[in-house]
């Protein structure tokens, strides 16, 4: 055979540990791709000037005090859907029904509201409100982790399905409770019984201390607890959990009430601070979304803070573009992609380098024996 | 001299650790060469570079005196390059024929009539015993493996390299795959085997070629060589490679097994009435084609199985007093540990089941304790302390105790999960093949160890492949064969010959496979 071969042009190598330093440069040369790109994108297919454009995008959440604060509650809201996944996922326990834990929580904490608001003294409706959303929370992830841990079942169809449980129930309530009304506007909009107080001039400040709060307890809870060494055991293997004496199902169980109740809590913080009132779109769509963060974060609360807020930056820039230039929905997602994109995939790139032809060493001996 | 394959100065690095450096070495035509080093010494790694798995970082590959680059396998298939992996690369639900037809060129005409044809041929020629039209997953290990050298000869292999072939062979299907290899070499065929057991090392391979950390350390003449030379070369230093086996010092009864009997999910069997008794100070072994009910032996005594309504294990804490026996039968492994009874057990399955491979080795020395103590919150501190020392002592290499095992070579993990389970002074040591895969180095440390534990009075149940280690460590070797126990000698007093055919022979059964 004659040698037709070369050496690849380009051949994939596993780095060592990289340094801090290292990581940081990388990304910034990811955003700094992704702007170019979008640059282009933005002159070539919209014809308009990709720096007044990147200035729109920035403004969506930083033009002024308000959209900042809004861009926060949206972050809230994803941002404990993310936490109270991390549990479940760390398990690897494929919880795909946090949307419908989140509905839940939130019917729970309305119906207190419809109930008993006006009849309770607010320093009883709170409590209440927060525990009937912790346990119907509890209950939608304690019902597919019993059938996981006694039956095996799959529970990534089952949390799933469980979602459309959660949605019909959301639309039926809302229909009782609209009575002879087009729709369920804001409840108790007279007497404000449930809704949260003010804190720092917003009700949903009470939403950002408290996610702020459990970012801290559950990447301690992760870490450092008994209960998080016996969540990681599990989710490596079944059955080196049960050789060092662990009760599979039981932590399987735990887990998911705990995952399902702060799936609850984040509908209960919802409706008492950011919507006082519910519908089918209350979870809007965070419970996967949330999928995505708790994912690309390895389950480290810190680091889903941080995706996050680049999720929501990048949607209310990709809202503000869509606006302020008339430009249809979906040029302005392809900008907000581009620049996701180029984040993750940067990830690749500090794990693994490039390694071109010509960088091959050429100081060994070339004959052939 | 003709060469086959001949590589120049390979070096091959995965981020700071360095694989193989400056290694040439070269396969003559038609002959057997043996491969041989210590674990991690990079063996698998080079072999991968021929077979196109990997790329070198510097270095030459000359085949069949051209110099070449071998980018994937698929190159390595056009230059007549065969690699048969530990795992293998086959597809279940696929016959033999149809698992042959994978490997096919894009040009040749997928005809399944031709491709039996022509198997066929192959398997005349070289007499290979396998049926063309049996589906992958009701093959044998070594069916498999056998399956996996006609694919790489269909495809033309002038060079094969066969990766630890024998680790999953019973000795009768070693013998088999020589008779295969020697007619290959017959035929002009070049092949490399990686193997750690010497004898087999001697009695196959025409030289051996040495790899010590990554480097090469020369090549012999297997006529010249011995085991000792042979280990020496592959460590660096003169090893000792005798077992001291001292007698047994003031035995007390500590474990009692009668009429264990345990079913499968299936329903069969796959212990049927076993009865034995275990002393402290003696190691017990267990010998037994694999698959004959050893799993379940230990983990019935772990408390990982639910053994059938008569079974008994009962458990003599200090002499053999009634009084103070437990029954473990219906006990979880938490259970018999809050009983205060230290059981240690290295299973068969490292990263499955002994430990968390995602896991540095401080999190995986607390596997079995994490949960002592009253606070919420784990305590590292004692499981640092206990990682360094292991790390120490048994000269674990690893980059940081917080490095997840599944880094680690074999042997490394072994050493982990074999010096957890003796730093937990256990009253009964039972070991699964503990030396699977190990080099002849770290076996011998482990054989050391399991002596120390003998002498310090812990009752160990050995379960073992290598009948010359089990006759030569243990005390007594109980024989399970079909799930029965088929008998218990004396090791002192008995031979190779004994073993392997109580092994075998069961009333009115040849073979004494159960799964």
């Amino acid at each position: 055979m004659t040698n037709t071969h070369h050496e690849p042009l380009m051949r994939i190598v596993k780095r060592s540990e990289s340094t801090f330093k290292h990581k940081v440069i990388i990304r910034l040369i990811a955003v700094l791709l992704a702007l170019v790109i979008d640059a282009m994108f933005i002159y070539f297919v919209t014809g308009l000037n990709p720096f007044a454009v990147y200035t729109t995008m920035f403004q969506g959440t930083f033009s002024n005090p308000m959209r900042f604060s809004w861009a926060m509650r949206d972050l809230a809201s994803l941002l404990l859907v993310g936490i109270a996944l991390a549990p479940a996922f760390k398990m690897r326990f494929w919880n795909i029904g946090a949307e419908g834990q989140v509905l839940v929580g939130a019917l729970a904490t309305a119906a207190v509201m419809v109930y008993y608001g006006g009849k309770l003294p607010n320093a009883l409706l709170y409590p209440t409100m927060l525990i009937a959303a912790l346990a119907a929370g509890a209950l939608w992830g304690f019902v597919p982790g019993v059938f996981k841990a006694k039956f095996g079942t799959n529970e990534t169809l089952f949390t799933l399905m469980m979602n459309y449980v959660a949605i019909q129930l959301v639309a039926c309530c809302v229909n009782i409770w609209r009575g002879q009304a087009s729709g369920l506007g804001k409840l108790n909009m007279k007497s404000k019984a449930g809704w949260f107080p003010q804190v720092f001039g917003q009700r949903y400040n009470i939403n950002l201390i408290v996610v702020v709060l459990l970012v801290v307890l559950m990447y301690c809870y992760l870490r450092y607890t008994k209960q998080g060494y016996e969540i990681s055991v599990v989710g490596e293997s079944e059955n080196t959990a049960r050789y060092a004496g662990i009760n599979v199902g039981k932590v399987i169980i735990r887990t998911m009430i705990l995952s399902g109740a702060l799936c609850g809590l984040t509908g209960f913080l919802i409706v008492g601070g950011r919507d006082q009132t519910i519908s089918t779109g209350t979870a809007g769509g965070n419970g996967f979304t949330a999928i995505i963060v708790a994912w690309l974060a390895k389950f480290n609360t810190f680091y889903m803070a941080l995706i996050s807020f680049l999720l929501i930056f990048l949607e209310k820039g990709a809202g503000e573009i869509a606006s302020a230039y008339n430009l249809n929905d979906f040029a302005s997602d392809i900008i907000a992609g581009i620049i996701l994109f180029c984040i993750l995939g940067s990830e690749f790139f500090i794990n693994y380098k490039p390694i071109f032809r010509s960088s091959k060493q050429t100081s060994i001996g070339k004959e052939v024996a | 001299m003709e060469y086959a394959i001949e590589l120049r100065h390979i070096t091959k690095t995965f981020g700071s650790v360095v694989a193989n450096h400056d290694v040439s070495l070269d396969v003559r035509k038609g002959e057997i060469l043996s491969l041989l080093g210590e674990n991690g010494s990079g063996k698998t790694t080079l072999m991968n570079m021929i077979a196109g798995i990997y790329y070198p970082d510097s270095g030459e590959i000359i085949v069949d005196g051209k110099l070449v680059e071998i980018r994937s396998p698929k190159d390595a298939y056009a230059l007549g390059i065969g690699m048969v992996h530990q795992h293998f690369k086959l597809i279940d639900v696929f016959t033999a024929a149809e698992n042959i037809a994978l490997v096919l060129d894009k040009q040749e005409k997928y005809n399944l009539k031709d491709i039996k044809a022509k198997a066929q041929q192959i398997c005349e020629r070289y007499s290979f015993d396998i049926d063309l039209e049996q589906k992958v997953y009701e093959m044998s290990v070594s069916q498999k493996q056998t399956l996996e050298i006609i694919k790489m000869l269909y495809r033309g292999a002038q060079l094969l390299i066969l990766d630890e072939p024998t680790a999953v062979l019973t000795p009768q299907e070693t013998e088999k795959l020589f008779a295969v290899m020697r007619n290959m070499r017959a035929d002009g065929k070049s092949i490399i085997i990686i193997t750690h057991k010497l004898h087999e090392v001697l009695s196959i391979s025409d030289r051996v070629a040495i790899l010590r950390k990554g480097e090469y350390a020369g090549t012999i003449d297997t006529a010249a060589a011995d085991e000792a030379s042979l280990t020496e070369l592959m460590v660096g230093k003169k090893v000792e490679l005798n077992i001291e086996r001292e007698a047994p010092v003031n035995p007390h009864l500590r474990l009692n097994v009668h009429n264990l009997t345990i079913t499968n999910a299936e329903g069969i069997k796959v212990l049927d009435q076993v009865s034995f008794e275990a002393f402290s100070g003696e190691i017990l072994g267990i010998a037994g084609i694999s698959g004959n009910g050893q799993k379940e032996l230990l983990e019935a005594i772990a408390g990982l199985q639910h053994p059938e309504k008569d079974s008994s294990i009962v458990y003599y804490p200090d002499d053999d007093r009634d009084s103070t026996a437990e029954q473990l039968i219906g006990k979880s492994p938490k259970n018999i540990r809050d009983m205060g009874i230290h059981l240690s057990f290295v299973p068969e399955d490292r990263l499955g089941m002994g430990l968390v491979g995602s896991m540095g080795m401080i999190d995986n020395m607390m596997l079995k304790t994490y949960s002592e103590g009253h606070s919420p919150l784990v305590d590292r501190k004692g499981p640092r302390y206990l990682a360094e020392e292991i790390k120490d002592e048994l000269g674990v290499v690893t980059p940081s105790i917080s490095t997840p095992v599944s880094r680690l070579s074999g042997g490394n993990v072994q050493k982990v999960l074999v010096g957890r389970e003796i730093a937990a002074a256990p009253s009964v040591l039972m070991t699964a093949y503990a030396v699977r895969g190990l080099d002849i180095n770290t076996s011998y440390t482990i054989y050391h160890l399991l002596n120390e534990q003998k002498k310090s009075g812990v009752a160990i149940i050995y379960v073992g492949e290598d009948l010359d280690v089990l006759i030569d460590l243990c005390d007594r070797i109980l024989i399970l064969c079909g799930g029965k126990c088929n008998g218990i000698v004396d090791a002192r007093k008995t031979n190779k010959e004994e073993v392997g055919l109580l092994m075998t022979r069961l009333a009115g059964k040849q073979e004494g496979g159960v799964a």
